[in-house]
């Protein structure tokens, strides 16, 4: 017991700031890719060396004599697996930022598309880019707010989660598991991880969701009381991942169940996993640079 | 290569007249094909291998070679460690009559592997029939690793029930669990029949993961089948990709950079710190132990943050290539000495934390005597890896099938007789010891530059093995190209698919309440099990 005690005083605090600030990110985190349309000609060599079809490359009137007359070039963010080999295959216009903040309630905001058309001489001239974030006249915080009022004035304060990991490889389970350590510690926003469904408000769903278990998903989400919220974890979660569609993978939670946010990665850090749930909830706070914040957030 | 030599020799002597012998690409592999009038006695020949040849059973692979020479073909892989050998038994199946005698009535170890083959190929080893992979909603009829049945088709669900062992008598009641379980685990289904508080029997019904991925393969580019391998279990993300890669560079000899082989090594027991350290917290956590839970998970923590400033991901994924690595974590000199310092207070805590749970009685009470695991079952089942070597069978391939840096490092197998959750801690608490020494003798060498391989075309229709002892234990994984260089076949065998059965049976006249922190002690993944 004296031994126990000792430890207690002396190792001191071990809990992240996040969210109220942002920890300096490891230099070589992969994050976002983000592609520099600007310096890019539309040649499909990133689409090529995409592992699961993150990116994308349409070409218009293929058929048409005298080659393609546009092209589409798309970055689907929730389809990417961060590996890199994009910018490996082009370092000129691809990057890989740090950015791991990626987590929507709305899909089409994790893709963005470039349109593409040739000139005379055949080069591919940038016409515009969508980013989809803000076309739909819709923003992230508007969704955010909506979601803020319908959970805070039904959920109240504490948010209860049953994970249900619908076919992962386990590694999102392995970082969901790390917000329960001291260092990011979860409990400190009153969110906790309860054993039943029928004790949930929100389902944090991992994996393709394979046919084995689709009809269990479909049953925890319905054991799960009404008002609920479903978030997606990782690639698979968002749209089957490297998985894709198969005999054995239904390509994504939102084919079983409604989904309320998607979180990017594979896997998603913790950081980013917070960021998504209290996204989910309204909580993540508008200003980071705040320190206070973490304060009055408990 | 004499060693080599004088198995085969003894090989020829002992099973002459019923194989053909041929050495394998890899240098210790040898292929036995057995003769199409002698299946009769393949169970007899599998028991030959194991009882007086020294062979340990491995894997089944099953092959649908159909396009390629009309046939299909079964590969019984024995790991013959004291001479760092693979015998790879090859049995031709005809397409109009699938069905081999079993081999699990002499070697049980094999039970699992058959009933896969019958799910995946509709291979019948006859009599052991009864389904594994398949859920009863899938149609009989339907095998999904036939080259003629479409990967992306969805197969219809039929009428079926699970069909478990039933245990009846007064007071016994059974209780079902999952698949989707209390805490931030995989979905399985565990079927308990208990008396009272006592398990008498547990059923398991796996593959709710199932997603495809050995099926997914066949076709692909290796190179991009890599990422596939890092996620056939996310906590051993590395060691898939890196058994994966080893395969593809013994089937086309590629020399990987001895650089390249020491950050394999570095990265392999960074991947055994943080399961090992997270497992000892886990164990604590499930019986009660707070202060110990929550130490650990810190440490595995930094563990994982550390990983993430050396390599850009805390899983250690899109680091292992064919031909090499893609990056050296020990780049710059700020990062060599970050490692060397994370890991040096990472020691000193656990060494701390080792010595406060073993000095608690009511720690070492709960886990002593717990969940045991005879070392008569252990080897009956085949039990594997952290499991086997805590139930005293002493076998780990980083010694016994040298690979990576681990010839050139200096190192003791951890292993323990008791085969309870104690043991299996301490075999984690005795491995992480060793890995910090390793790492220790690992740091900073300097061996080169270079950490790829020049290109090296993958030859076609060519098989090989690649294995590494992952942190639950040997990862072996099967490939064989096709006419262009793609994945023609490619198995993967996880120990947990060796282990399942262990823990059912290690659980049984322990209480309900102890088996949580029995399963944790083994810690089996359901992803590298389902695939």
């Amino acid at each position: 017991m004296l031994k126990i005690l000792k430890r207690a005083l002396t190792i001191g605090v071990a809990t992240s700031p996040y969210p109220a600030s942002i920890p300096e990110p490891p230099e070589g985190l992969r994050g976002k890719p983000v592609i520099d349309f600007a310096r890019c000609t539309a040649c499909d060599t990133c689409a090529a060396a995409c592992p699961t079809q993150a990116i994308t490359v349409e070409t218009e009137n293929a058929s048409v004599p005298g080659g393609p007359g546009a092209k589409h070039l798309s970055i689907n963010y929730g389809h990417c697996i961060f590996c890199g080999e994009c910018e490996a295959a082009c370092p000129e216009a691809i990057h890989l930022t740090q950015e791991f903040e990626l987590a929507t309630a709305r899909k089409s905001a994790l893709t963005t598309r470039a349109r593409f058309t040739v000139n005379r001489e055949g080069i591919f001239i940038l016409v515009g880019v969508e980013a989809q974030e803000t076309s739909a006249g819709e923003t992230l915080e508007d969704v955010g707010m909506q979601l803020r009022e319908k959970v805070r004035q039904r959920l109240g304060r504490s948010l209860h989660i049953r994970e249900v990991d619908a076919g992962s490889c386990n590694g999102c389970e392995v970082e969901i598991s790390a917000l329960n350590n001291p260092v990011h510690d979860i409990e400190r926003f009153g969110i906790h991880f309860v054993a039943s469904p029928r004790h949930a408000d929100m389902l944090l769903v991992t994996g393709p969701v394979t046919r084995n278990m689709e009809i269990a998903l479909r049953q925890t989400y319905e054991a799960t009381p009404d008002p609920k919220l479903v978030v997606a974890v990782g690639a698979c979660a968002i749209g089957g991942g490297i998985f894709g569609k198969s005999y054995a993978s239904c390509g994504g939670v939102d084919t079983t169940v409604p989904v309320d946010v998607y979180i990017p990665g594979c896997p998603p850090r913790p950081e980013a996993l917070l960021h998504g749930i209290l996204l989910a909830i309204g909580r993540y706070p508008e200003k980071k640079k705040s320190t206070s914040m973490i304060d009055r957030e408990v | 290569m004499n060693r080599t030599h004088d198995y085969i020799a003894l090989l020829t002597e002992s099973l002459g007249d019923r194989v053909t012998i041929r050495e394998g690409t890899a240098t210790n592999e040898v292929y036995l094909t057995l003769r199409q009038e002698a299946l009769s006695v393949l169970p007899d020949t599998c028991a030959l291998l194991t009882e007086s040849l020294g062979a340990h059973f491995t894997t089944l692979v099953a092959n649908d070679e159909r396009t390629l020479n009309g046939r299909l073909s079964l590969y019984y892989v024995f790991s013959v460690p004291a001479k760092d050998l693979f015998v790879i038994l090859q049995v031709p199946v005809d397409p109009r009559h699938m069905e081999v005698p079993s081999i699990s009535p002499t070697l049980e170890s094999a039970n699992w592997f058959e009933r896969e083959v019958k799910d995946g190929f509709g291979i019948i080893a006859f009599p052991n029939i009864s389904p594994l992979a398949s859920h009863p909603d899938w149609p009989e009829d339907v095998h999904p690793m036939l080259k003629d049945v479409d990967l992306k088709r969805p197969v219809p669900r039929v009428r079926g029930r699970f069909d478990f062992k039933h245990v009846e008598g007064e007071g016994v009641f059974e209780i079902p669990v999952g698949p989707v379980h209390a805490g931030i685990i995989e979905p399985g289904h565990f079927r308990f029949s208990v008396a009272g508080e006592p398990i008498i029997n547990l059923d398991v019904q796996l593959f709710y993961t199932h997603k495809g991925t050995e099926k997914m393969a066949e076709g692909m580019d290796p190179q991009r089948a890599v990422f596939l391998a890092e996620r056939v279990s996310g906590d051993s993300s590395f060691a898939h990709a890196l058994a994966f890669c080893h395969a593809l560079e013994r089937l086309s000899g590629a020399e990987i950079p001895q650089r390249a082989v020491m950050i394999r090594t570095i990265l392999l027991e960074l991947e055994r710190l943080y399961n090992h350290v997270g497992d000892v917290g886990a164990i604590l956590l499930d019986v009660g132990y707070a202060v110990g839970a929550a130490a650990a998970a810190e440490l595995k923590e930094r563990l994982l943050h550390l990983n993430e400033l050396l390599t850009g991901s805390r899983l250690l994924r899109s680091l292992a290539v064919f031909g090499g690595v893609r990056r050296d974590p020990e780049e710059t000199a700020s990062r060599r000495q970050m490692l060397r310092e994370t890991l040096g207070q990472v020691e000193r805590s656990f060494g701390d934390l080792v010595e406060l749970v073993m000095s608690s009685s009511s720690v070492v009470d709960r886990l002593e005597g717990t969940g045991v695991l005879r070392r008569t079952d252990a080897e009956r089942l085949g039990a594997t890896g952290i499991v086997g070597r805590a139930s005293g069978i002493d076998r780990d391939f980083r010694r016994d099938h040298p690979h990576c840096a681990y010839p050139y490092l200096q190192f003791t197998v951890a292993s323990h007789d008791e085969g309870d959750v104690l043991a299996r801690m301490q075999v984690r608490i005795d491995e992480v010891r060793q890995s910090f020494m390793m790492l220790e003798q690992m740091h900073h060498q300097h061996l080169g530059e270079a950490i790829l391989a020049q290109r090296v075309e993958i030859p076609p229709l060519r098989q090989a093995l690649g294995y590494v002892e992952g942190w639950r234990g040997d990862i072996v994984h099967w490939v064989m190209t096709d006419k262009s260089g793609n994945i023609f076949r490619w198995k993967v065998t996880d120990p947990s698919f060796r282990n399942w059965r262990a823990l059912t049976v290690a659980v049984q006249n322990n209480i309900v309440p102890d088996f949580p922190v029995i399963n944790k002690s083994f810690n089996l993944s359901y992803s590298g099990n389902d695939r």
